[in-house]
């Protein structure tokens, strides 16, 4: 088929089938609360996750097509392992880690014939919130700094949009869980999906754990979160706040706390 | 090394399919930052020339006893877990190289290693254990079995093989807390890599002779922790009274063993407040009995 493609049409052809790849799936949101990072992501299954670890205080959270950031995830805590294995665990940071996975992603999209059809962030959780750092790399290998929170998906921009009407710095984590909740769900005018503790994957990368910050919130624990977040989202929802108020702050720091992780934390 | 780890060629060994062994990965995408892999090298091909001959030289190869050495670890069952006590003492030739060493360390949340020999090389081995447990269960989403630690520490030892007939011996002793059988256990090696199971407690390392001996007569089965933990400072301090290159406690200095004990609650290193206090215990009953303990001449129950 010798007809000339202009490379305008080439890139534009190549963003848009990325673009309705990743559209396809659903949503997620990471978004900074009191006590470290949230990730929140609507995920029916268990065991094949969105939101992993990739190092002591660094994570990654993903959309798009499974076993493209999966490959990604694998090759994100290779590089991070081997980076601190050669140098020093504190000589791992999300900034490079992103210059890296934007190398990959950029080369692949202008190289392949095949874009990858995902978007990851990669967050580092800081010594205090300032020192929080957050990552958003698209499918074409731009990579944005984020503050605050970061939405990923086809309807980021609506996701978003709610979000930044929630979100407040400082949020505990029941009152995080609960904007999140209320940015995935509004996805189609208004709507809201029912959402419960087994279709949602949520994760935290929480300040003050020795050596791994990184912890999964399931079973139990994620019902009881819910159900605080949840009741905070509705009253809030009713009262349709114009002012952006935050979800209930009446349960801020009520068992926002886990169970101690064990082992005294000496980092080896 | 020098070299930043960004080239195509480790990208591409990043992004391919592969297990989730870590050290199966550096093979691959980074080899020469695997151990050993600088000793390995023919003198005249090493970058490093100098390191290279001197390993390798044949006839004086005994290089190993000029070195920093790790000494005496004790490993004991309880009735809820397992401890693992090291002194602090590494020794080269006759000289005591550190006072403050320390050789036992977390493996993972359930397990831990503790390192007899040449130090240098006991300190890589271990960094590399603890990132392979820990990489397995970032790639995996689940903790390896004890058995399949304890398997692949054993692959490590055996990758020292080399290093190990110039002299280069560095030999681990390994305890975790079985999830699955819900109690401590205890493996011991060869430098040939070699894995042995090993019942109630063992000792490796210079001291171990003695350290073996004082466990045989103090130690009995399902002891709470407070006896577990006395019974391995009694072993050290016994290890340390006839073996030159062990450190007992050093009173002087604040420098007592280290002590990690794991249980069903995980990994738990004692702090230095803690292993002080059962220390000066053990020192302070010496005072009065240099030998220690005096074990029952005849009571049929003790076990041995």
């Amino acid at each position: 088929m010798p007809f000339y493609v202009s490379p305008e049409q080439q890139m534009k052809d190549k963003a848009d089938y990325a673009r309705k790849g990743i559209a396809r799936g659903r949503n997620s949101v990471v978004l900074q609360y009191d006590e470290g990072i949230l990730f929140v992501a609507p995920n029916p299954s268990s065991a094949l996750h969105k939101v992993s670890e990739i190092y002591d205080r660094i994570a990654f959270a993903a959309v798009g097509r499974y076993n493209e950031y999966e490959n990604l995830r694998v090759a994100g805590v290779r590089f991070a392992d081997t980076r601190g294995y050669q140098y020093a665990r504190e000589d791992v940071t999300a900034r490079g880690l992103a210059n890296w996975y934007a190398q990959i992603l950029g080369s692949i999209f202008t190289e392949s014939n095949k874009p990858y059809e995902v978007e990851i962030v990669v967050a580092e959780l800081g010594e205090t919130a300032a020192g929080d750092q957050m990552y958003r790399i698209t499918f074409d290998g731009s990579v944005a700094d984020e503050h605050g929170f970061v939405a990923m998906g086809g309807q980021a921009d609506q996701v978003a949009g709610v979000l930044k009407e929630r979100y407040e710095p400082g949020l505990s984590m029941e009152a995080a869980l609960g904007a999140a909740i209320a940015a995935l769900s509004s996805q189609g005018n208004g709507e809201r999906s029912q959402i419960n503790g087994s279709q949602l994957e949520v994760a935290v990368l929480m300040r003050g754990r020795a050596h791994r910050a990184f912890r999964r919130i399931t079973g139990a624990r994620l019902e009881e979160l819910l159900t605080v977040a949840t009741a905070g989202t509705g009253k809030d929802r009713a009262a349709e706040p114009a002012d952006g108020s935050p979800a209930d702050n009446g349960s801020a720091g009520g068992g926002a706390e886990g169970e101690p992780p064990p082992g005294d934390g000496t980092a080896p | 090394m020098g070299t930043d780890y960004l080239g195509g060629q480790f990208t591409a060994a990043c992004l391919s399919v592969g297990t989730s062994s870590f050290a199966d990965f550096l093979a691959r995408g980074a080899p020469d930052l695997l151990p050993g892999a600088r000793a390995g090298k023919a003198p005249a091909a090493g970058p490093d020339g100098l390191s290279g001959a001197a390993v390798q030289a044949p006839g004086s190869g005994q290089l190993g006893p000029d070195l920093p050495h790790g000494t005496t670890i004790i490993a004991v069952e309880f009735d809820s877990g397992v401890i693992m006590v090291g002194d602090r003492r590494s020794t080269a030739g006759s000289m005591i190289a550190q006072r403050d060493i320390e050789k036992v360390f977390r493996s993972d949340d359930f397990s831990c290693v503790g390192i007899s020999g040449v130090a240098g090389i006991g300190l890589e081995l271990v960094r590399l254990f603890q990132l392979e447990l820990e990489h397995y269960e970032k790639l995996e989403g689940r903790t390896l079995s004890l058995d399949g630690k304890a398997n692949r520490l054993a692959s490590f030892v055996r990758g020292n093989i080399g290093g190990a007939m110039q002299g280069l011996v560095v030999v681990p002793l390994f305890a975790g807390f079985d999830e699955e059988a819900g109690k401590g256990r205890i493996f011991s090696y060869d430098v040939a890599g070699g894995r042995y199971e090993e019942r109630k407690f063992h000792a490796i390392g210079s001291g171990s002779v003695f350290a073996r001996g004082s466990l045989k007569k103090l130690y009995t089965e399902g002891m709470p922790t407070d006896d577990a933990i006395t019974v391995c400072m009694q072993a050290l301090y016994d290890a340390a009274d006839d073996d030159s290159a062990t450190g007992g406690p050093d009173l002087t200095r604040n420098i007592y063993p280290v002590v990690a004990v794991i249980t069903a609650d995980g990994f738990r290193r004692l702090t230095d407040e803690e292993a002080a206090t059962y220390s000066q215990a053990v020192v302070e009953e010496r005072l009065s009995s240099p030998g220690g303990p005096i074990a029952p001449l005849r009571q049929s129950q003790q076990n041995g």
